[in-house]
C-alpha cells in the first residue's frame, strides 16, 4: 500500500508533547506520594520535586499557549461532531476487522473529532482544575493576604486536586493505549517523535 | 527518518529549561522571609564570663557585715534597692498565685492540686525551699513583710546558697546532717559572701528549683533538668555552652522582677515580625519575638506555611528529656505506704538509678528521649483548683489546655502529659490535700497513715473531709518549650505527614499524606484500573482478531 507522508507535528509541538508527558508522569508519581498513596522518594523530596515540576509545567504552558495563539493551531481543538459516529464504530468494531480509520488527518485538521473532544477536555477541564487547585495548594501561606482563607479550605483544595490527578491518570492510560491504534502499533508514536505521519 | 537528528535539539531544550526553572522558580514562592540574624552573633557580654555590672557589691559597706539570717541580707539590699521587694511581692515567685486574665480563675501552686507532690498546703516547711521568701511555714505567713523576700535565691552568684526542705524557705545557718541520719552534712551558708556576689540570675539560680521540681532532677518538667547547666548544641541550641550560651533570662527577659514566659499564661501563637529593641514586648520568651512567625529561609519557604497551625516547638523539640536524666511520666500515690517484706519502709531505683519506688511516695515511671503528646493550645489552661468537683469514674484532667483548630490563637503544641494516681474524697468528690512532709504524727512520710495525713491536710486547706478516701487517675498536661534542638534535628516532614504519624490524633487540620477522602481514592483508582482493563481487553481483541485474519 502506497503511503503518503504528511508533516503534522511541528518541532515545538513535539517538544511540548514529550516534555509535558515527562513532567505530567513525574508529577503523578510524586503527587500520589504526597497524597500518601505510597512511599518512594520520601515525603519531603516528593514535595520538593512536585513543586519544581509544577513550575516547569507552568513555564511550558506559557510557551505552549503563546505558540497556539500565534500559529493559530488552537483551532485544531475546536470540537466537531463530523464523523463521530463512524469513528466510534471504528474503535468498537472496525478496528478488529482491519478496517481503515474513517478519519484522514491533514495538516489543518490533524486530530480526529474524538481526539479533539478528549484533548479539549484535558486542556480546558483537567488541566485548569489541577493548576488552579495546585496554585492555591502551593500558596497556602498567602491565603490570608489574598483574602480567600474565609471560603477556601485546604481539605477541599486538596480534594479537587486529587480528583484532577485521577482524571489525568485515567486519560494518560487511555492515551498511551490509543497511541498504539494507528495502522501499525507504532505509527502514531513515530509521528509524534518525527512529526511525519504516514497516511494510507 | 529525516527528522530524527532534530530530536537532540528539543531534548537539550528540555534539559536547559528544567535547569533554568529550578533556578528561577524557587524564589517566586518566597514569602518575604526576613529571618533575623541577630541571634547568630554572640554579643561579647554574653560570650565572656565577666560581670558587666557597674557595681561591685563586694565593695559596698552595707554588705560588709556578718549576716545572721536571710532577712538581714534582704534588709541590706533594700537600703539601695528600695522598690525591689515590693516588685517581687507582685510576682508568682512570691505569691504562688496566678490569675488568668481571660477567665479570672486564680491558679498557681497555692491553689491548684497537681499529680506530683500534689499541694504545698500543710507541707510548707518543706515545699517553701523553693519559695523566693523566708518563713512561709503555714497559712499565717504575712505576704507584706518586705524583709522576708529572698533576694539571694535568685541573685547569689557564688552557687553556694542553698535552701533545704524543712526550713520554711531559710537556708541553713548552722552545719547540719542532711538528710537526717544520712551521715551527710550541709555546711552553714556564708551569707556575707553570697550577698557580696550579687548578680543577674544564672542557670544555677533558676535551676535550683526549676530543674529539681517534684523532688528529683528532671522529674517534673522533662524539658528542664540539670543537663541544661552545661548543655551541648544537641541538647539546646540556644543554651549551648560553646555556642550562644544563653542564660535563662536571655529569653525570659524580666522587668520589675516580673519574669516573662509562663506556663500559666503562654503566648501560644504570636504572629508578625521579630521584635526590635525599644519596642514594648509583651512576650519576649516566645520564639517569634526573635525569630518572627516566618523564620525559615527561602530554601525552606514551605515551612513558613506551617506557622499558622504549628508552634515552633512542635518541630524543633523532636523529643524532650533528651538525656539519661529523663523525666517522670507517672506517679502512683496509691502504692505509697506499701512496706517491704520486713514490714519496714523501703525504696527502689530503676536501672538508670532514678527513683522507682518509695514507701513514702509511691511508684514512678521514668523515661528519657520522650516523644511529646500533641495538643491544640491557645496559651490558656483551666486548672482544677482545690475544692473543685471531680468525676472519679473517669481520668481527671487536672488542667484542660484551651484552644482548638478553629481558634486562630491556637497552635499545635508538644506537651508532656504526666499521669498520676492520687487520693480524693470519695463522698465530697474532690481531690484531697494531704500532709506529707513533717516529723509530726500525722505526716504521711513519718507515720505512713493516709487517713491522718489527709485529715491534717484538709484541715489546713479549710476543706471538709468525709473521712473516706480512694485513689483516682489524673492527667496533667504541660506545654514543652525548652531543649530546642539544632535545626538539623528538627522533625522531618514524614514524621507527621504519614498515616500513623505523630499528629495522627490531631483533628481539624488537613495534612497531605495523612488525610484525604477514602472514597475518592477508591473511585479514582477504580477509574484508572478500568481504563487500564479496557485498554488491555481492547488490545487483546485486536491481537486476537489480527492473528485470525493474518
Amino acid at each position: 500500500m502506497a503511503a503518503e507522508k504528511i508533516y503534522v507535528f511541528k518541532r515545538f509541538e513535539r517538544f511540548w508533547h514529550w516534555s509535558q508527558a515527562l513532567i505530567i508522569i513525574s508529577m503523578l508519581i510524586t503527587g500520589f506520594e504526597v497524597h500518601g498513596s505510597y512511599k518512594l522518594f520520601g515525603f519531603e523530596h516528593a514535595v520538593g520535586y512536585h513543586t519544581v515540576l509544577a513550575w516547569s509545567l507552568v513555564t511550558l504552558w506559557i510557551f505552549a499557549i503563546f505558540w497556539h495563539i500565534t500559529t493559530g493551531e488552537w483551532k485544531q481543538y475546536i470540537p466537531t461532531t463530523d464523523k463521530v459516529v463512524a469513528i466510534m464504530r471504528f474503535y468498537s468494531v472496525g478496528i478488529f476487522k482491519g478496517e481503515h480509520h474513517p478519519y484522514r488527518p491533514t495538516q489543518l485538521k490533524k486530530h480526529n473529532p474524538l481526539q479533539r473532544i478528549a484533548y479539549l477536555g484535558v486542556l480546558l477541564l483537567i488541566g485548569p482544575l489541577l493548576w488552579l487547585t495546585g496554585w492555591f495548594y502551593l500558596f497556602y501561606g498567602d491565603w490570608a493576604a489574598w483574602g480567600v482563607s474565609g471560603f477556601l479550605s485546604l481539605e477541599w483544595v486538596a480534594f479537587f486536586h486529587t480528583v484532577g490527578a485521577f482524571l489525568m491518570l485515567t486519560f494518560l492510560i487511555s492515551h498511551i493505549y490509543l497511541a498504539t491504534t494507528g495502522h501499525t502499533p507504532t505509527a502514531h508514536i513515530k509521528a509524534m517523535i518525527t512529526g511525519w505521519d504516514e497516511v494510507d | 527518518m529525516l527528522a530524527r537528528p532534530k530530536l537532540i535539539l528539543p531534548l537539550a531544550a528540555i534539559t536547559a529549561m528544567l535547569t533554568a526553572l529550578v533556578a528561577f522558580a524557587a524564589p517566586e514562592q518566597i514569602v518575604a522571609a526576613s529571618a533575623p540574624q541577630a541571634t547568630s552573633a554572640v554579643p561579647a557580654a554574653i560570650a565572656v564570663k565577666k560581670s558587666v555590672s557597674t557595681a561591685d557589691h563586694s565593695k559596698f559597706k552595707e554588705l560588709q557585715k556578718n549576716f545572721k539570717t536571710g532577712p538581714e541580707v534582704t534588709e541590706a539590699c533594700l537600703l539601695c534597692h528600695t522598690e525591689a521587694a515590693k516588685q517581687v511581692q507582685h510576682t508568682k515567685h512570691w505569691t504562688w498565685e496566678s490569675k488568668d486574665p481571660k477567665t479570672g480563675q486564680v491558679r498557681g501552686k497555692k491553689n491548684i492540686i497537681n499529680n506530683y507532690c500534689t499541694s504545698p498546703i500543710s507541707n510548707e516547711k518543706d515545699c517553701m525551699a523553693c519559695h523566693a521568701g523566708y518563713g512561709w511555714k503555714d497559712s499565717t505567713f504575712d505576704f507584706s513583710v518586705e524583709k522576708n523576700v529572698d533576694c539571694l535565691v535568685c541573685h547569689d552568684n557564688t552557687g553556694t546558697y542553698r535552701k533545704l526542705p524543712g526550713f520554711a524557705g531559710h537556708p541553713v545557718y548552722e552545719r547540719i546532717e542532711f538528710p537526717a541520719k544520712s551521715g551527710k552534712f550541709v555546711e552553714a551558708v556564708d551569707l556575707q559572701k553570697a550577698a557580696q556576689s550579687i548578680g543577674m540570675p544564672t542557670r544555677t539560680n533558676c535551676g535550683a528549683c526549676h530543674f529539681f521540681g517534684a523532688g528529683a532532677n528532671g522529674a517534673k518538667h522533662g524539658d528542664l533538668d540539670s543537663s541544661l547547666q552545661h548543655p551541648g548544641k544537641y541538647l539546646d541550641v540556644h543554651m549551648n555552652e560553646k555556642g550562644l550560651n544563653f542564660s535563662c533570662t536571655q529569653c525570659h527577659a524580666t522587668s520589675s522582677h516580673e519574669v516573662s514566659g509562663s506556663r500559666y499564661n503562654t503566648s501560644a501563637a504570636m504572629t508578625g515580625p521579630a521584635h526590635i529593641r525599644g519596642k514594648a514586648d509583651a512576650s519576649p520568651a516566645a520564639c517569634q519575638s526573635c525569630h518572627s512567625d516566618k523564620p525559615h529561609s527561602a530554601k525552606h519557604a514551605l515551612l513558613n506555611q506551617h506557622t499558622d497551625k504549628l508552634a515552633c516547638q512542635t518541630c524543633h523539640i523532636p523529643e524532650y528529656a533528651r538525656n539519661d536524666i529523663g523525666t517522670e511520666l507517672s506517679w502512683d500515690w496509691s502504692k505509697a505506704t506499701t512496706m517491704g517484706p520486713d514490714g519496714k519502709p523501703f525504696a527502689r531505683k530503676d536501672s538508670a538509678g532514678r527513683r522507682a519506688f518509695d514507701s513514702k511516695k509511691g511508684e514512678w515511671v521514668w523515661e528519657s528521649y520522650v516523644i511529646p503528646e500533641y495538643r491544640w493550645f491557645n496559651g490558656t489552661s483551666t486548672y482544677k483548683v482545690i475544692g473543685d468537683k471531680i468525676d472519679p469514674t473517669h481520668t481527671v484532667q487536672l488542667n484542660v489546655v484551651g484552644g482548638g483548630p478553629n481558634d486562630p490563637d491556637s497552635r499545635i503544641w508538644p506537651t508532656k502529659v504526666h499521669r498520676g494516681k492520687q487520693p480524693y474524697d470519695v463522698e465530697n468528690k474532690y481531690l484531697t490535700v494531704q500532709h506529707t512532709a513533717g516529723e509530726d504524727d500525722t505526716a504521711l512520710w513519718h507515720n505512713y497513715d493516709w487517713q491522718k495525713a489527709i485529715g491534717t491536710g484538709m484541715k489546713a486547706a479549710n476543706l471538709p473531709y468525709s473521712g473516706k478516701y480512694d485513689f483516682v487517675n489524673t492527667e496533667l498536661t504541660w506545654p514543652i518549650t525548652h531543649m530546642v534542638a539544632p535545626k538539623e534535628d528538627a522533625l522531618s516532614c514524614v514524621l507527621c505527614h504519614s498515616k500513623n504519624g505523630r499528629l495522627k490524633d490531631i483533628q481539624g487540620v488537613y495534612m497531605p499524606a495523612r488525610d484525604g477522602k477514602h472514597w475518592l481514592d477508591v473511585i479514582g483508582w477504580t477509574l484508572a484500573l478500568l481504563s487500564l482493563l479496557a485498554s488491555l481487553i481492547h488490545g487483546g481483541i485486536r491481537i486476537y482478531s489480527s492473528k485470525k485474519e493474518g
